[in-house]
């Protein structure tokens, strides 16, 4: 029986960024696939998963969709200290919020040092007509700072999708590329008959054995 | 002065009977008593004078529970490291030290000694201008907070930053009779209270003209107080004035005010926080039980301190760490965090919240959860670590796994789909409706509200008799062990005793006779249910 060795990959984001701007519409659009108009302020925080493969990886990314409300401010470090990567959400029709971007990036440069991927993402572009940060602007911006860009719109489904599997992408290159990257894998043992299922992990067998960071080479299949 | 008003202002036709006796109802046998600790009672509604609100019960945080627990966990210098993280604990624990417990406290005044002039005669000029329009003007119940400094923090009507002429007036009061060393308390102006609560540079004053007493607003005005303090903790709020008598507030609020929103108009109809009790939702005992060990078994892990169960307002069930309590007062705030936060239902949350009678001053994180599709069932988990977010929701995938399994999910929403029960159910004719609080319990029971109170009026108006009943007995002045009150469109018998208040509505035609017998009867009714409507077991984990 023929097998092929899948890596699992534990991705952690953090989505931050002023109150309102629409980090929560944006993550369900991702993980729902749906907007809610009566989606409300977040309280705390709040924490989704989505799982989907990645080229040979079973990518499982662990959101947390921070509150923007001042008062939660100072719980940020909890969330942002752990993350793979970040999300800098703000709205382009309130220069505001683009202008808070600055001050998250500052915080995250001076306390985060394992290494994080970045992407500023530009919400509610469907509001052309009231826009108050300019693309190029927010383009210029994020390539100062290292950062991926998209502008979305979790009302209109646009760019969504995307920015979440530019991170994703970012993050395995992470992996690959830097041993302290942080992120946990494991190895999964998937018989090559059962493969090619999208979004469905029933199917896999998974050997619960973890190991952290590096792989380890050469340990037998599981069947 | 207030009390004495309100007695003159009875409803026509009152046929007064007070009285100490005890009917046959054994008062030993409480129904809902039980030796255990459950919920604490709040401060009994006796002590809940103005100066002891004011002062006392408000004025020392308890800076200790959270860090007990963290201590007492912490086997090692590991351990200290990691609570190092925990800033506001730490902060707490530096300023424990008594230096400003009695900072901000007011000075102690009783009520003879208020300034005449302060009181009745005084008329306040405020400038005629559209945004107090008559609208503005004919609700019942205002509520507005300020800073010591004046700063406009919340009202309930209109926006703060139009009152702000409004507001500087109240503060010019409150800071004229605070020179010369008094309390400003209370001004009666006509049909209308204002009530003031000055706590730790921020002053509260409650206006109502819907007849609830002066203790009664005084209680509203503490709820609405530790509302902020489950927002901010004592121990910040007390920090951020300290170092800037002038800053506003609403930054840090910003998103809590329809916290205090919710908490206010639950307060207009939910009769709990008059009554310091906490609503059980009705479940068979072995129902319960099992819900109960569920959570003991999968949810024993360190540092978690309380899991709640709620849905709609009701106690499920509370679980707790040994040697701490829940107080009913907290419960509440509990309860007004789920009840206005739609955001839970979204997804898993993790959020700071300070239970001011638990530990004012720092925070515990709560893990909040729905169990089932339609979001009826929340599930908190409340720890001291900061990191323990994922150990809970393991926990809680495993609580739900056995619930389901168990049909358990399926009782609760069943109980809910009945709301309550029907007053019919007690078999006790001309009985309307009433409220039964067991106070070792600090719980209560009532029935559904049927006609003759089934429009937002009628029961606004039921409300209004319930407060006017509870205040009689709770009277400073002269408190009552019975009363029985003939009113125009119903007849009212309120009964205090060492473990119940009981507080029932008639109809109008009802007899003395009639009405004694009839709640021996309900009382035999209760007894009967108990194991239904109350939780007396304590658990721990
Ligand atoms: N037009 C438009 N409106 C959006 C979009 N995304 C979100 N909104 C609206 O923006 C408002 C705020 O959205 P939320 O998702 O709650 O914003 P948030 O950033 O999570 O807010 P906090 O949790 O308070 O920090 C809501 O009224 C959404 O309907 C979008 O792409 N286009
Ligand atoms: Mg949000």
């Amino acid at each position: 029986m023929s097998t092929r060795t899948t890596k699992s990959l534990e991705g952690k984001v953090v989505v931050v960024g002023s109150q309102g701007v629409g980090k929560t519409s944006v993550v369900i659009r991702y993980v729902g696939g749906m907007f809610s108009k009566a989606v409300s302020p977040t309280i705390g925080a709040s924490f989704f998963t989505y799982k989907f493969n990645l080229g040979n990886y079973r990518v499982k990314l662990q959101v947390w969709d921070t509150a923007g409300q001042e008062r939660f401010r100072s719980m940020a470090p909890m969330y942002y200290r752990k993350a793979n990567a970040a999300m800098l959400v703000y709205d382009i029709t309130s220069s505001d919020s683009f202008y808070d971007i600055k001050d998250w990036v500052k915080e995250l440069k001076n306390n985060v040092d394992t290494p994080l991927v970045l992407c500023l993402v530009g919400n509610k572009c469907d509001l052309e007509e009231s826009r108050a940060v300019s693309k190029d602007e927010a383009e210029e911006y994020a390539s100062s700072i290292n950062s991926l860009f998209y502008e979305t719109s979790a009302l209109k489904n646009m760019g969504v999708d995307e920015a979440f599997l530019q991170v994703a992408k970012q993050m395995v290159h992470l992996y690959e590329t830097n041993p302290n990257s942080g992120l946990n894998t494991m190895d999964l043992y998937m018989k090559s008959e059962s493969t090619h299922s999208d979004d469905n992990n029933t199917d896999i067998k998974l050997d619960a054995k973890t190991s952290p960071n590096n792989s380890t080479s050469g340990s037998g299949c599981g069947c | 002065m207030a009390e004495a008003k309100e007695a003159d202002r009875l409803p026509d036709h009152v046929d007064h009977y007070e009285s100490s006796d005890q009917g046959d109802f054994n008062e030993n046998e409480a129904p809902g008593d039980s030796h255990e600790k459950i919920l604490i009672a709040s401060d009994s509604y006796e002590d809940l004078n103005y100066d002891d609100i004011a002062v006392s019960s408000f004025g020392k945080p308890y800076s200790g529970s959270i860090i007990d627990i963290v201590r007492h966990n912490s086997c090692s210098d590991e351990k200290e490291a990691d609570a190092s993280s925990l800033n506001l604990i730490n902060e707490s624990s530096a300023e424990s030290s008594n230096e400003d417990q009695n900072e901000g406290q007011v000075k102690d005044l009783s009520a003879d000694k208020v300034p005449e002039d302060v009181g009745e005669g005084m008329k306040l000029e405020i400038r005629e201008n559209e945004d107090f329009g008559p609208e503005w003007r004919q609700k019942k119940k205002h509520l507005f907070i300020f800073s010591s400094a004046g700063k406009p923090i919340y009202s309930r009507h209109g926006s703060e930053d139009k009152l702000v002429t409004i507001m500087g007036v109240m503060q010019a009061l409150v800071s004229f009779v605070q020179v010369s060393g008094d309390n400003m308390r209370c001004i009666i102006a006509g049909d209308h209270k204002f009530i003031f609560l000055n706590r730790d540079q921020i002053v509260l004053v409650g206006v109502s003209s819907a007849g609830d007493s002066s203790t009664q607003i005084v209680l509203q005005l503490s709820y609405v107080y530790n509302q902020i303090i489950s927002v901010l903790t004592y121990t910040s709020l007390h920090k951020i004035f300290k170092q800037r008598r002038n800053y506003d507030l609403r930054r840090l609020l910003s998103g809590a005010e329809k916290f205090i929103d919710n908490l206010v108009n639950m307060m207009d109809t939910e009769p709990g926080f008059l009554l310091g009790a906490i609503r059980c939702l009705p479940l068979d005992a072995p129902v319960r039980e099992m819900i109960e060990q569920t959570i003991v078994l999968n949810a024993k892990v360190k540092d978690l301190v309380f899991a709640v169960m709620l849905a709609n307002n009701q106690l499920i069930s509370l679980v707790r760490m040994k040697k701490y309590f829940l107080s009913a007062m907290d419960l509440h705030l509990i309860i007004n965090l789920v009840n206005a936060s739609e955001s839970f239902k979204t997804a898993e949350s993790w959020t700071p919240i300070c239970l001011p009678k638990f530990d004012s001053s720092g925070f515990l994180q709560a893990h909040i959860s729905y169990l089932d599709e339609n979001s009826q069932t929340c599930l908190l988990l409340l720890s001291v670590d900061r990191e323990a977010f994922f150990t809970l929701s393991e926990c809680k995938n495993k609580i739900q796994e056995r619930l389901l399994k168990y049909n358990s999910l399926r009782a609760i929403s069943d109980s809910l789909a009945t709301t309550s029960y029907s007053i019919q159910q007690c078999g006790i004719t001309d009985l309307r409706h009433f409220l039964y609080k067991s106070k070792s319990i600090a719980q209560y029971t009532s029935p559904e509200l049927e006609a003759p109170y089934l429009t937002p009026a009628d029961q606004e108006r039921l409300f209004g008799l319930y407060h006017y009943l509870h205040h009689r007995i709770h009277s400073p002045a002269r408190p009552l062990k019975i009363l029985y009150y003939v009113g125009e469109q119903e007849t009212l018998l309120g009964w205090m005793t060492q473990g119940f208040e009981l507080y029932t509505v008639f109809g109008p035609l009802v007899t003395k006779t009639n009405a004694i017998h009839a709640i021996n009867k309900l009382l035999r009714w209760i007894k009967k249910e108990e194991d239904q409507l109350f939780i007396l077991n304590s658990v721990t984990f």
